[in-house]
Protein backbone atom coordinates (compact mmCIF):
# COMPACT_ATOMS: atom_id res chain seq x y z
CA UNK A 1 0.00 0.00 0.00
CA UNK A 2 1.52 3.29 -1.06
CA UNK A 3 0.88 6.23 1.21
CA UNK A 4 0.02 9.57 -0.33
CA UNK A 5 0.54 12.72 1.69
CA UNK A 6 -1.55 15.64 0.44
CA UNK A 7 -0.58 19.32 0.48
CA UNK A 8 -3.20 19.86 3.18
CA UNK A 9 -1.72 17.14 5.39
CA UNK A 10 1.82 18.46 5.14
CA UNK A 11 0.49 21.95 5.87
CA UNK A 12 -1.35 20.63 8.93
CA UNK A 13 1.65 18.66 10.19
CA UNK A 14 3.75 21.81 9.76
CA UNK A 15 1.34 23.63 12.06
CA UNK A 16 1.50 20.84 14.67
CA UNK A 17 5.29 20.71 14.42
CA UNK A 18 5.59 24.51 14.48
CA UNK A 19 7.83 24.42 11.44
CA UNK A 20 7.69 26.72 8.45
CA UNK A 21 8.79 24.77 5.39
CA UNK A 22 9.73 26.25 2.04
CA UNK A 23 8.07 24.89 -1.10
CA UNK A 24 10.99 22.59 -1.78
CA UNK A 25 11.19 21.44 1.84
CA UNK A 26 7.48 20.60 1.72
CA UNK A 27 7.90 18.45 -1.36
CA UNK A 28 10.86 16.68 0.23
CA UNK A 29 8.95 16.21 3.48
CA UNK A 30 6.05 14.67 1.58
CA UNK A 31 8.33 12.24 -0.25
CA UNK A 32 10.23 11.35 2.95
CA UNK A 33 7.06 10.81 4.91
CA UNK A 34 5.42 8.70 2.21
CA UNK A 35 8.48 6.48 2.06
CA UNK A 36 8.70 6.13 5.85
CA UNK A 37 4.99 5.41 6.21
CA UNK A 38 5.17 2.73 3.52
CA UNK A 39 7.96 1.17 5.53
CA UNK A 40 6.16 1.60 8.86
CA UNK A 41 3.11 -0.08 7.33
CA UNK A 42 5.01 -3.39 7.45
CA UNK A 43 3.91 -3.40 11.10
CA UNK A 44 0.43 -4.23 9.79
CA UNK A 45 1.70 -7.72 8.97
CA UNK A 46 1.82 -8.30 12.72
CA UNK A 47 -1.23 -9.45 14.58
CA UNK A 48 -1.31 -7.26 17.68
CA UNK A 49 -4.92 -8.00 18.58
CA UNK A 50 -5.30 -8.06 22.36
CA UNK A 51 -1.71 -6.86 22.99
CA UNK A 52 -1.51 -3.96 25.42
CA UNK A 53 0.49 -0.99 24.09
CA UNK A 54 3.75 -0.91 26.08
CA UNK A 55 4.82 2.63 26.84
CA UNK A 56 7.33 1.55 29.45
CA UNK A 57 9.30 -1.68 29.69
CA UNK A 58 9.11 -1.88 33.46
CA UNK A 59 5.97 -1.65 35.57
CA UNK A 60 6.73 1.84 36.83
CA UNK A 61 4.07 4.15 38.16
CA UNK A 62 3.73 7.81 38.77
CA UNK A 63 6.24 8.98 41.34
CA UNK A 64 4.73 11.30 43.93
CA UNK A 65 6.58 13.42 46.44
CA UNK A 66 5.96 16.36 48.71
CA UNK A 67 6.43 19.66 46.92
CA UNK A 68 9.47 20.79 48.86
CA UNK A 69 11.75 23.48 47.45
CA UNK A 70 15.30 22.19 47.28
CA UNK A 71 16.90 24.75 45.00
CA UNK A 72 17.37 28.46 45.49
CA UNK A 73 16.21 31.31 43.29
CA UNK A 74 17.84 30.60 39.96
CA UNK A 75 15.90 33.17 37.97
CA UNK A 76 18.88 35.40 37.24
CA UNK A 77 20.97 32.52 35.87
CA UNK A 78 18.02 31.13 33.95
CA UNK A 79 17.21 34.47 32.37
CA UNK A 80 20.83 34.86 31.31
CA UNK A 81 20.09 32.28 28.60
CA UNK A 82 17.03 34.12 27.28
CA UNK A 83 17.31 35.54 23.77
CA UNK A 84 15.50 38.63 25.04
CA UNK A 85 14.51 39.66 28.56
CA UNK A 86 12.86 42.59 30.27
CA UNK A 87 12.10 43.36 33.92
CA UNK A 88 13.31 39.99 35.17
CA UNK A 89 11.09 38.17 32.65
CA UNK A 90 11.34 36.51 29.26
CA UNK A 91 10.46 38.98 26.55
CA UNK A 92 8.16 37.63 23.84
CA UNK A 93 6.17 39.22 21.02
CA UNK A 94 2.70 40.50 21.89
CA UNK A 95 0.47 37.47 22.46
CA UNK A 96 -3.00 38.98 22.94
CA UNK A 97 -4.42 41.50 20.50
CA UNK B 1 55.66 7.84 29.70
CA UNK B 2 52.83 7.73 27.24
CA UNK B 3 49.97 9.02 29.40
CA UNK B 4 47.26 9.13 26.74
CA UNK B 5 47.63 5.48 25.80
CA UNK B 6 46.66 4.41 29.33
CA UNK B 7 43.16 3.26 30.16
CA UNK B 8 41.17 5.37 32.62
CA UNK B 9 41.69 2.88 35.43
CA UNK B 10 45.45 2.62 34.75
CA UNK B 11 45.74 6.40 34.74
CA UNK B 12 43.68 6.65 37.93
CA UNK B 13 46.07 4.21 39.64
CA UNK B 14 49.13 6.19 38.61
CA UNK B 15 47.53 9.41 39.83
CA UNK B 16 46.74 7.75 43.14
CA UNK B 17 50.33 6.48 43.41
CA UNK B 18 51.57 10.03 42.69
CA UNK B 19 53.41 8.85 39.58
CA UNK B 20 51.38 11.27 37.47
CA UNK B 21 49.79 14.50 38.66
CA UNK B 22 46.25 15.40 37.69
CA UNK B 23 47.53 18.51 35.93
CA UNK B 24 49.94 16.40 33.88
CA UNK B 25 47.13 13.99 32.98
CA UNK B 26 44.97 16.88 31.80
CA UNK B 27 47.88 18.50 29.95
CA UNK B 28 48.60 15.23 28.15
CA UNK B 29 44.99 15.12 26.94
CA UNK B 30 45.16 18.74 25.81
CA UNK B 31 48.36 18.11 23.83
CA UNK B 32 46.77 15.09 22.17
CA UNK B 33 43.59 17.08 21.40
CA UNK B 34 45.72 19.78 19.77
CA UNK B 35 47.41 17.12 17.68
CA UNK B 36 44.25 15.26 16.64
CA UNK B 37 41.45 17.80 16.36
CA UNK B 38 42.38 19.21 12.97
CA UNK B 39 41.92 15.71 11.52
CA UNK B 40 39.32 14.09 13.71
CA UNK B 41 37.18 16.93 15.13
CA UNK B 42 35.70 15.04 18.06
CA UNK B 43 34.86 18.12 20.10
CA UNK B 44 32.36 20.95 19.92
CA UNK B 45 33.82 22.64 22.99
CA UNK B 46 37.25 22.23 24.58
CA UNK B 47 37.67 23.74 28.04
CA UNK B 48 41.43 23.85 28.60
CA UNK B 49 41.41 26.56 31.27
CA UNK B 50 38.50 25.09 33.20
CA UNK B 51 40.04 21.62 33.08
CA UNK B 52 43.44 22.82 34.32
CA UNK B 53 41.84 24.78 37.15
CA UNK B 54 39.70 21.81 38.13
CA UNK B 55 42.78 19.54 37.91
CA UNK B 56 44.47 21.52 40.66
CA UNK B 57 41.38 21.34 42.86
CA UNK B 58 41.04 17.58 42.32
CA UNK B 59 44.74 17.07 43.05
CA UNK B 60 44.25 18.76 46.44
CA UNK B 61 41.27 16.55 47.22
CA UNK B 62 43.29 13.46 46.32
CA UNK B 63 46.23 14.67 48.42
CA UNK B 64 43.89 15.27 51.36
CA UNK B 65 42.49 11.77 51.01
CA UNK B 66 39.01 13.09 50.21
CA UNK B 67 38.97 11.54 46.75
CA UNK B 68 40.08 7.93 46.69
CA UNK B 69 38.10 6.35 43.85
CA UNK B 70 39.51 4.78 40.67
CA UNK B 71 38.55 7.71 38.42
CA UNK B 72 39.82 10.53 40.62
CA UNK B 73 41.79 12.98 38.51
CA UNK B 74 41.12 11.23 35.21
CA UNK B 75 40.02 13.53 32.35
CA UNK B 76 36.71 12.81 30.61
CA UNK B 77 34.82 14.10 27.59
CA UNK B 78 31.05 14.46 27.72
CA UNK B 79 28.65 14.14 24.80
CA UNK B 80 27.21 17.54 24.07
CA UNK B 81 23.63 16.57 24.95
CA UNK B 82 24.38 16.39 28.67
CA UNK B 83 23.99 19.63 30.58
CA UNK B 84 27.15 20.98 32.15
CA UNK B 85 26.76 24.05 34.36
CA UNK B 86 28.13 27.21 32.75
CA UNK B 87 29.66 25.19 29.91
CA UNK B 88 28.25 25.36 26.39
CA UNK B 89 25.80 22.49 25.71
CA UNK B 90 24.71 22.60 22.08
CA UNK B 91 23.37 19.13 21.16
CA UNK B 92 25.37 19.92 18.00
CA UNK B 93 22.47 22.14 16.95
CA UNK B 94 22.31 25.75 15.84
CA UNK B 95 19.26 26.22 18.04
CA UNK B 96 21.34 25.67 21.22
CA UNK B 97 24.45 27.36 19.86
CA UNK B 98 24.81 29.69 22.85
CA UNK B 99 23.17 27.62 25.60
CA UNK B 100 24.97 27.46 28.93
CA UNK B 101 22.98 25.31 31.37
CA UNK B 102 22.39 26.45 34.93
CA UNK B 103 22.88 22.94 36.26
CA UNK B 104 24.80 19.73 35.55
CA UNK B 105 23.31 16.41 34.48
CA UNK B 106 23.13 13.88 37.32
CA UNK B 107 25.36 11.33 35.57
CA UNK B 108 28.01 13.99 35.04
CA UNK B 109 27.65 15.18 38.64
CA UNK B 110 28.22 11.60 39.76
CA UNK B 111 31.46 11.59 37.78
CA UNK B 112 32.50 14.90 39.28
CA UNK B 113 31.86 13.49 42.73
CA UNK B 114 34.23 10.68 41.75
CA UNK B 115 36.88 13.26 40.86
CA UNK B 116 36.54 13.43 37.08
CA UNK B 117 37.94 16.42 35.19
CA UNK B 118 35.77 17.46 32.23
CA UNK B 119 37.97 18.36 29.31
CA UNK B 120 35.25 19.21 26.81
CA UNK B 121 32.01 18.38 25.07
CA UNK B 122 31.93 16.00 22.15
CA UNK B 123 30.34 16.26 18.75
CA UNK B 124 27.24 14.26 17.88
CA UNK B 125 24.44 14.00 15.38
CA UNK B 126 22.13 16.95 15.96
CA UNK B 127 19.95 16.08 18.98
CA UNK B 128 21.34 12.51 18.69
CA UNK B 129 19.37 11.94 15.49
CA UNK B 130 21.62 10.13 13.08
CA UNK B 131 24.08 7.28 12.74
CA UNK B 132 27.16 9.06 11.39
CA UNK B 133 27.74 12.34 13.32
CA UNK B 134 27.31 14.05 9.95
CA UNK B 135 24.10 15.85 10.97
CA UNK B 136 26.03 18.02 13.45
CA UNK B 137 25.65 21.74 12.78
CA UNK B 138 29.31 22.11 13.75
CA UNK B 139 30.75 19.85 11.08
CA UNK B 140 31.36 16.14 10.85
CA UNK B 141 33.66 14.06 13.04
CA UNK B 142 36.02 11.72 11.23
CA UNK B 143 36.93 8.17 12.09
CA UNK B 144 40.46 8.02 13.56
CA UNK B 145 40.94 4.65 11.83
CA UNK B 146 40.38 6.19 8.42
CA UNK B 147 39.67 9.89 8.03
CA UNK B 148 37.55 9.27 4.92
CA UNK B 149 35.06 7.30 6.98
CA UNK B 150 32.43 8.28 9.54
CA UNK B 151 32.92 7.51 13.25
CA UNK B 152 29.31 6.35 13.49
CA UNK B 153 26.72 8.06 15.60
CA UNK B 154 25.17 9.62 17.28
CA UNK B 155 27.93 9.50 19.97
CA UNK B 156 30.56 9.70 17.20
CA UNK B 157 32.52 12.49 18.87
CA UNK B 158 32.81 10.59 22.16
CA UNK B 159 33.95 7.36 20.45
CA UNK B 160 36.38 9.12 18.11
CA UNK B 161 37.86 11.07 21.05
CA UNK B 162 38.55 7.83 22.93
CA UNK B 163 39.96 6.08 19.83
CA UNK B 164 42.16 9.11 19.07
CA UNK B 165 43.29 9.05 22.72
CA UNK B 166 42.18 12.65 23.23
CA UNK B 167 40.69 11.51 26.53
CA UNK B 168 40.85 8.18 28.39
CA UNK B 169 37.08 7.84 28.44
CA UNK B 170 33.86 9.60 27.53
CA UNK B 171 30.14 9.53 28.16
CA UNK B 172 27.69 8.88 25.35
CA UNK B 173 23.97 8.33 25.10
CA UNK B 174 22.15 5.53 23.31
CA UNK B 175 18.58 5.78 22.00
CA UNK B 176 18.77 3.27 19.15
CA UNK B 177 22.42 2.22 19.16
CA UNK B 178 24.17 5.57 19.54
CA UNK B 179 26.82 4.23 21.94
CA UNK B 180 27.24 0.70 20.58
CA UNK B 181 27.41 1.46 16.86
CA UNK B 182 30.04 4.24 16.99
CA UNK B 183 32.01 2.21 19.56
CA UNK B 184 32.04 -0.58 17.01
CA UNK B 185 33.10 1.75 14.17
CA UNK B 186 35.89 3.31 16.25
CA UNK B 187 37.23 0.11 17.82
CA UNK B 188 36.40 1.04 21.41
CA UNK B 189 34.16 -0.42 24.12
CA UNK B 190 30.76 1.10 24.92
CA UNK B 191 27.91 0.05 27.20
CA UNK B 192 24.24 0.93 26.94
CA UNK B 193 22.91 0.08 30.41
CA UNK B 194 19.46 -1.24 31.32
CA UNK B 195 16.91 1.55 30.95
CA UNK B 196 16.61 3.43 34.22
CA UNK B 197 20.09 2.57 35.50
CA UNK B 198 21.69 5.95 34.82
CA UNK B 199 19.70 9.10 35.56
CA UNK B 200 18.50 11.02 32.52
CA UNK B 201 18.22 14.23 34.56
CA UNK B 202 20.05 16.85 32.53
CA UNK B 203 20.28 14.69 29.41
CA UNK B 204 18.56 16.72 26.70
CA UNK B 205 15.82 14.32 25.70
CA UNK B 206 15.37 12.78 22.26
CA UNK B 207 13.25 9.65 22.83
CA UNK B 208 12.72 9.64 26.59
CA UNK B 209 11.51 6.04 26.85
CA UNK B 210 14.63 4.81 25.03
CA UNK B 211 17.48 7.20 25.99
CA UNK B 212 20.22 5.92 28.30
CA UNK B 213 23.61 7.39 29.16
CA UNK B 214 26.58 5.02 29.17
CA UNK B 215 30.38 4.78 29.23
CA UNK B 216 32.80 4.64 26.28
CA UNK B 217 36.42 3.60 26.90
CA UNK B 218 39.32 1.48 25.69
CA UNK B 219 38.42 -1.63 27.63
CA UNK B 220 35.74 -3.48 29.56
CA UNK B 221 37.28 -2.81 32.97
CA UNK B 222 37.07 0.93 32.35
CA UNK B 223 33.46 0.70 31.22
CA UNK B 224 32.43 -1.33 34.29
CA UNK B 225 34.23 1.15 36.57
CA UNK B 226 32.65 4.18 34.89
CA UNK B 227 29.19 2.61 34.93
CA UNK B 228 29.61 2.00 38.65
CA UNK B 229 30.34 5.71 39.07
CA UNK B 230 27.50 7.11 36.96
CA UNK B 231 24.67 4.73 37.86
CA UNK B 232 22.38 5.87 40.65
CA UNK B 233 18.76 6.05 41.68
CA UNK B 234 17.77 9.64 41.11
CA UNK B 235 14.41 10.95 42.34
CA UNK B 236 14.74 13.78 39.80
CA UNK B 237 14.26 11.25 36.99
CA UNK B 238 10.92 9.49 37.49
CA UNK B 239 12.05 6.60 35.26
CA UNK B 240 15.20 6.05 37.32
CA UNK B 241 15.16 2.64 38.98
CA UNK B 242 16.43 1.77 42.44
CA UNK B 243 18.55 -1.27 41.62
CA UNK B 244 19.49 -3.84 44.20
CA UNK B 245 23.14 -3.67 43.20
CA UNK B 246 25.37 -1.07 41.62
CA UNK B 247 28.46 -3.24 41.64
CA UNK B 248 29.64 -3.86 38.09
CA UNK B 249 33.39 -4.31 38.57
CA UNK B 250 32.93 -7.59 40.43
CA UNK B 251 31.88 -9.02 37.04
CA UNK B 252 35.38 -8.51 35.64
CA UNK B 253 36.04 -12.21 35.80
CA UNK B 254 37.67 -14.33 33.11
CA UNK B 255 35.24 -17.22 33.13
CA UNK B 256 32.41 -18.17 30.81
CA UNK B 257 32.39 -21.87 31.71
CA UNK B 258 28.85 -23.14 31.33
CA UNK B 259 27.37 -19.79 30.29
CA UNK B 260 24.71 -20.11 27.64
CA UNK B 261 25.14 -17.87 24.62
CA UNK B 262 22.30 -17.49 22.11
CA UNK B 263 23.08 -16.60 18.50
CA UNK B 264 19.96 -15.19 16.80
CA UNK B 265 19.96 -16.66 13.29
CA UNK B 266 17.89 -13.72 12.08
CA UNK B 267 20.80 -11.37 13.00
CA UNK B 268 23.28 -13.23 10.82
CA UNK B 269 21.35 -13.47 7.54
CA UNK B 270 20.94 -11.19 4.53
CA UNK B 271 22.35 -7.71 4.79
CA UNK B 272 25.20 -8.61 7.12
CA UNK B 273 28.64 -7.96 5.68
CA UNK B 274 30.56 -11.20 5.19
CA UNK B 275 33.72 -10.04 6.94
CA UNK B 276 31.78 -8.66 9.91
CA UNK B 277 29.98 -11.98 10.20
CA UNK B 278 33.23 -13.95 10.09
CA UNK B 279 34.92 -11.81 12.73
CA UNK B 280 32.00 -12.14 15.12
CA UNK B 281 31.61 -15.87 14.65
CA UNK B 282 35.38 -16.26 15.25
CA UNK B 283 34.97 -14.39 18.53
CA UNK B 284 32.03 -16.58 19.48
CA UNK B 285 34.23 -19.60 18.77
CA UNK B 286 36.80 -18.24 21.21
CA UNK B 287 34.14 -18.01 23.90
CA UNK B 288 33.01 -21.54 23.08
CA UNK B 289 36.57 -22.78 23.50
CA UNK B 290 36.57 -21.11 26.90
CA UNK B 291 33.63 -23.21 27.97
CA UNK B 292 30.55 -21.28 26.92
CA UNK B 293 27.64 -23.20 25.46
CA UNK B 294 26.70 -21.66 22.13
CA UNK B 295 23.39 -22.28 20.41
CA UNK B 296 21.61 -20.75 17.43
CA UNK B 297 17.96 -19.74 17.76
CA UNK B 298 15.22 -17.71 16.10
CA UNK B 299 14.64 -14.41 17.89
CA UNK B 300 11.84 -13.40 15.48
CA UNK B 301 10.27 -9.98 14.81
CA UNK B 302 13.65 -8.51 13.89
CA UNK B 303 12.31 -6.68 10.82
CA UNK B 304 9.68 -4.87 12.89
CA UNK B 305 12.05 -3.20 15.33
CA UNK B 306 13.12 -0.35 13.05
CA UNK B 307 9.63 0.77 11.95
CA UNK B 308 8.38 0.56 15.55
CA UNK B 309 11.40 2.52 16.75
CA UNK B 310 10.99 5.35 14.24
CA UNK B 311 7.35 5.80 15.20
CA UNK B 312 8.07 5.84 18.94
CA UNK B 313 11.32 7.83 18.87
CA UNK B 314 9.95 10.42 16.41
CA UNK B 315 6.73 10.78 18.41
CA UNK B 316 8.68 11.40 21.60
CA UNK B 317 11.10 13.72 19.79
CA UNK B 318 8.29 15.85 18.39
CA UNK B 319 7.05 16.38 21.93
CA UNK B 320 10.47 16.75 23.59
CA UNK B 321 11.76 19.25 21.05
CA UNK B 322 8.73 21.51 21.34
CA UNK B 323 10.59 23.27 24.16
CA UNK B 324 12.95 24.88 21.66
CA UNK B 325 10.91 27.90 20.72
CA UNK B 326 13.21 30.90 20.94
CA UNK B 327 11.85 32.08 24.30
CA UNK B 328 13.84 30.59 27.17
CA UNK B 329 17.22 29.74 25.70
CA UNK B 330 19.16 29.33 22.51
CA UNK B 331 18.58 30.83 19.11
CA UNK B 332 15.79 33.23 18.18
CA UNK B 333 15.12 34.35 14.62
CA UNK B 334 15.95 37.98 13.87
CA UNK B 335 12.75 39.15 12.21
CA UNK B 336 9.24 38.01 12.98
CA UNK B 337 5.64 39.08 13.15
CA UNK B 338 3.93 37.96 16.33
CA UNK B 339 4.50 35.01 18.61
CA UNK B 340 3.62 32.06 16.36
CA UNK B 341 5.62 33.38 13.47
CA UNK B 342 8.57 33.78 15.86
CA UNK B 343 8.23 30.15 17.02
CA UNK B 344 8.02 28.82 13.48
CA UNK B 345 10.85 30.87 12.03
CA UNK B 346 13.11 30.18 15.03
CA UNK B 347 12.59 26.42 14.79
CA UNK B 348 12.82 26.30 11.00
CA UNK B 349 16.11 28.19 11.02
CA UNK B 350 17.46 26.49 14.17
CA UNK B 351 16.89 22.81 13.37
CA UNK B 352 18.66 20.81 10.66
CA UNK B 353 17.01 18.61 8.03
CA UNK B 354 17.11 15.29 9.92
CA UNK B 355 15.66 16.84 13.09
CA UNK B 356 12.86 18.46 11.11
CA UNK B 357 12.17 15.16 9.34
CA UNK B 358 11.70 13.35 12.64
CA UNK B 359 9.64 16.12 14.23
CA UNK B 360 7.33 16.07 11.20
CA UNK B 361 6.98 12.28 11.28
CA UNK B 362 6.43 12.34 15.03
CA UNK B 363 3.79 15.06 14.81
CA UNK B 364 2.03 13.07 12.09
CA UNK B 365 1.90 9.74 13.92
CA UNK B 366 0.57 11.44 17.05
CA UNK B 367 -2.05 13.45 15.20
CA UNK B 368 -5.72 12.75 15.54
CA UNK B 369 -6.81 9.97 13.21
CA UNK B 370 -3.35 8.38 13.00
CA UNK B 371 -2.49 7.89 16.68
CA UNK B 372 -4.01 4.41 16.96
CA UNK B 373 -2.84 3.17 13.58
CA UNK B 374 0.77 4.25 14.05
CA UNK B 375 1.69 5.16 17.60
CA UNK B 376 -0.31 2.54 19.49
CA UNK B 377 0.54 -0.07 16.86
CA UNK B 378 4.24 0.63 17.46
CA UNK B 379 3.78 0.34 21.24
CA UNK B 380 2.04 -3.02 20.75
CA UNK B 381 4.92 -4.15 18.54
CA UNK B 382 7.31 -3.08 21.26
CA UNK B 383 5.45 -5.35 23.71
CA UNK B 384 5.89 -8.28 21.32
CA UNK B 385 9.59 -7.55 20.85
CA UNK B 386 10.07 -7.44 24.61
CA UNK B 387 8.27 -10.80 24.82
CA UNK B 388 10.61 -12.28 22.19
CA UNK B 389 13.62 -11.24 24.27
CA UNK B 390 12.00 -12.58 27.46
CA UNK B 391 11.62 -15.94 25.73
CA UNK B 392 15.26 -15.86 24.61
CA UNK B 393 16.59 -14.98 28.06
CA UNK B 394 14.62 -17.84 29.56
CA UNK B 395 17.11 -20.03 27.68
CA UNK B 396 20.29 -17.96 27.37
CA UNK B 397 22.49 -15.88 29.65
CA UNK B 398 23.47 -13.52 26.87
CA UNK B 399 22.76 -12.98 23.18
CA UNK B 400 25.60 -12.21 20.78
CA UNK B 401 25.07 -10.17 17.61
CA UNK B 402 26.88 -7.72 15.39
CA UNK B 403 26.72 -4.08 16.52
CA UNK B 404 26.22 -2.99 12.91
CA UNK B 405 25.77 -4.80 9.57
CA UNK B 406 28.92 -3.17 8.14
CA UNK B 407 32.05 -1.40 9.28
CA UNK B 408 32.11 2.41 9.12
CA UNK B 409 30.81 3.79 5.81
CA UNK B 410 32.61 6.53 3.91
CA UNK B 411 31.80 10.14 4.73
CA UNK B 412 29.01 11.64 2.65
CA UNK B 413 27.43 8.34 1.64
CA UNK B 414 24.66 7.98 4.23
CA UNK B 415 22.49 11.08 4.53
CA UNK B 416 21.03 11.07 1.01
CA UNK B 417 18.91 8.01 1.76
CA UNK B 418 17.61 8.26 5.35
CA UNK B 419 15.72 4.97 5.24
CA UNK B 420 18.86 3.11 4.21
CA UNK B 421 20.75 4.78 7.04
CA UNK B 422 18.03 3.77 9.51
CA UNK B 423 18.37 0.13 8.41
CA UNK B 424 21.96 0.18 9.69
CA UNK B 425 20.55 0.24 13.23
CA UNK B 426 18.86 -3.14 12.84
CA UNK B 427 20.91 -4.99 15.48
CA UNK B 428 20.90 -2.27 18.12
CA UNK B 429 17.43 -0.75 18.05
CA UNK B 430 15.41 -3.63 19.52
CA UNK B 431 17.66 -3.56 22.60
CA UNK B 432 16.44 -0.02 23.34
CA UNK B 433 12.82 -0.96 22.71
CA UNK B 434 13.13 -3.78 25.24
CA UNK B 435 15.14 -1.67 27.73
CA UNK B 436 18.02 -4.20 27.77
CA UNK B 437 21.72 -3.66 28.45
CA UNK B 438 24.18 -4.12 25.59
CA UNK B 439 27.92 -3.75 25.12
CA UNK B 440 29.99 -3.43 21.96
CA UNK B 441 33.59 -4.65 22.03
CA UNK B 442 36.18 -4.69 19.24
CA UNK B 443 36.87 -8.12 17.73
CA UNK B 444 39.34 -7.15 15.00
CA UNK B 445 39.38 -5.29 11.71
CA UNK B 446 38.11 -5.97 8.21
CA UNK B 447 40.23 -6.01 5.02
CA UNK B 448 39.89 -2.20 4.80
CA UNK B 449 41.46 -1.94 8.24
CA UNK B 450 38.24 -0.75 9.88
CA UNK B 451 37.18 -2.11 13.30
CA UNK B 452 34.41 -4.66 13.74
CA UNK B 453 32.34 -4.57 16.92
CA UNK B 454 30.60 -7.48 18.60
CA UNK B 455 27.46 -6.74 20.57
CA UNK B 456 26.65 -8.73 23.68
CA UNK B 457 23.09 -8.26 24.89
CA UNK B 458 21.86 -9.17 28.36
CA UNK B 459 18.54 -9.42 30.12
CA UNK B 460 17.35 -6.39 32.09
CA UNK B 461 19.59 -5.70 35.11
CA UNK B 462 22.09 -8.34 33.99
CA UNK B 463 24.93 -6.03 32.99
CA UNK B 464 27.24 -8.25 34.98
CA UNK B 465 26.74 -11.14 32.59
CA UNK B 466 27.59 -9.11 29.49
CA UNK B 467 30.55 -7.55 31.27
CA UNK B 468 31.84 -10.99 32.24
CA UNK B 469 31.52 -12.37 28.70
CA UNK B 470 33.08 -9.23 27.18
CA UNK B 471 35.93 -9.24 29.70
CA UNK B 472 36.64 -12.91 29.09
CA UNK B 473 36.87 -12.39 25.35
CA UNK B 474 38.98 -9.26 25.78
CA UNK B 475 41.65 -11.22 27.66
CA UNK B 476 42.38 -13.12 24.44
CA UNK B 477 43.45 -10.08 22.44
CA UNK B 478 45.36 -6.84 22.78
CA UNK B 479 43.85 -3.40 22.30
CA UNK B 480 44.40 -2.13 18.75
CA UNK B 481 45.19 1.53 18.15
CA UNK B 482 44.51 3.44 14.92
CA UNK B 483 47.59 4.17 12.75
CA UNK B 484 46.88 7.87 13.07
CA UNK B 485 47.38 7.63 16.82
CA UNK B 486 50.47 5.43 16.57
CA UNK B 487 52.04 7.78 14.01
CA UNK B 488 51.14 10.83 16.05
CA UNK B 489 53.99 10.33 18.47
Amino acid sequence: MANKISDETIEYVGILAKLELSGEEKENAKADMEKMLDYIDTLNELDTEGIEPMSHVFPVHNVFREDVVVNGDGSKDTLANAPLMKDNSFKVPKTIG
Amino acid sequence: MDITSLTAVELGKKIKAKEISVVDAVKASIVQIEKMEKDVHSFVTIDKEGALKRAEEVQKLIDHGTLTGPLAGVPVAIKDNMCTKDMLTTCSSKILGNFKPTFTAEAVLNLERAGAVIIGKTNMDEFAMGSTTETSYYGETKNPWNLNHVPGGSSGGSCAAVAAEECPYALGSDTGGSIRQPSSFCGVVGIKPTYGTVSRYGLIAYGSSLDQIGPIAKDVADCATILEAIASHDPKDSTSIAREKYDFTSALVEDVEGMKIGIPKDYFGDGLDKEVKEKILEAVKVLEEKGAIVEEFDLSLVQYAIPAYYVIASAEASSNLSRFDGVKYGYRTQEYEGLHNMYKKTRSEGFGAEVKRRIMLGSFVLSSGYYDAYYLKALRTKALIKQAFDNAFAKYDVIIAPASPTTAPELGKSLSDPLKMYLGDIYTISVNLAGLPGISIPVGTDSKGLPVGMQIIGNCFEENKIIRVAYTFEQTRTYERPELVKEGR
